[in-house]
């Protein structure tokens, strides 16, 4: 019997969560290449699997504010020289530069792992699957129906995570240097917003001003 | 033929070698002092959020102020 209260406030969040990945997993697809980005994101599952496996409701105990300091500080300044990186091609090339499909990346490896892809693909499903776990043991808990809560977790990913397969072929056909400045902004917004979540520190407005940081590092680097 | 130890040093410093040039050109990239400003920003949000003063908003203004003065020097 689904308990349909502790359903949707187990889905809303969690989709919150799985967004936030797979727009990390889709971005960094289009910019680097699917072969490492989807490695990583497999290699997170597992070890996602393996911690709640072996943890259980103890997973809890994870330090998750700390994880989030220096993961979030890490994305933070990586998704500032990203930013810098499309800045200074459209300064290069003006607004045509936007449009250049042909834009090469000197640290993109011709072959083998593109370990960068594969970091950030792999942060971004441990990081958000961690979050998604405390999720469902939390409010299951809390409401004695972990099967909802689970459930509702489980619906959110494969809505979201269809949602993003089918949005892969439209990201990719975005030129590459202005999907460097997109993907920039939203890793160093995601990096921001939990670099200071980790310190403690609630943002106005929660997960919304993640849409904030965003906007403000757009604009910022349009002007 | 055993391989010789002496041969083996080289791969573990190449490794070793590899492996911090990763690191270094995650974090640092090309310009260390934006890695530096952002560092010393969450430092300081963290001192004024502990004596109780809001300081959300220091991160994102540093950010922004560091790497316009990163991308004005390279600029000339």
């Amino acid at each position: 019997m689904i308990d349909t209260s502790v359903f949707a406030t187990s889905f809303l969040a969690s989709a919150v969560e799985i967004i936030e990945m797979v727009i990390t997993v889709v971005g960094v697809g289009a910019m680097r290449g699917w072969r490492s980005t989807l490695l990583g994101a497999g290699a997170g599952l597992v070890i996602l699997a393996a911690l709640i496996l072996g943890l259980g409701t103890a997973l809890t105990l994870v330090p998750v504010r700390l994880l989030r300091v220096l993961v979030g500080s890490l994305l933070f300044v990586f998704g500032l020289q990203w930013l810098r990186k499309g800045n200074r091609r459209v300064s290069v090339s003006g607004l045509r530069g936007m449009g250049a499909r042909a834009a090469t990346d000197d640290d993109i490896p011709t072959h083998g792992m593109d370990w960068i892809a594969f970091l950030l693909s792999f942060r971004g499903v441990v990081l958000e699957g961690l979050e998604v776990t405390i999720i469902v043991v939390t409010f299951g808990a809390a409401a004695r129906a972990f099967p909802s809560a689970a459930l509702a977790a489980a619906v959110a990913l494969v809505v979201i995570g269809g949602a993003g397969a089918l949005a892969r072929r439209a990201v990719e056909r975005i030129p590459r240097s202005a999907l460097q400045l997109v993907v920039g902004t939203l890793l160093s917004a995601f990096g921001t917003f939990w670099a200071v979540e980790g310190i403690g520190i609630a943002w106005p407005g929660s997960d919304l001003s993640i849409i904030a940081l965003a906007a403000w590092y757009f604009l910022a680097y349009a002007c | 033929m055993r391989s010789s130890p002496h041969r083996a040093r080289p791969v573990r410093i190449r490794w070793l070698r590899a492996f911090v040039t990763f690191w270094y050109g995650f974090i640092i990239g090309d310009d260390w002092t934006v890695a530096a400003a952002v560092a010393a920003a969450l430092f300081v949000t963290w001192v004024l959020h502990a004596v109780g003063v809001a300081s959300w908003w220091i991160p994102p203004v540093v950010a922004v102020a560091a790497t316009g003065v990163s991308l004005r020097r390279i600029r000339g």
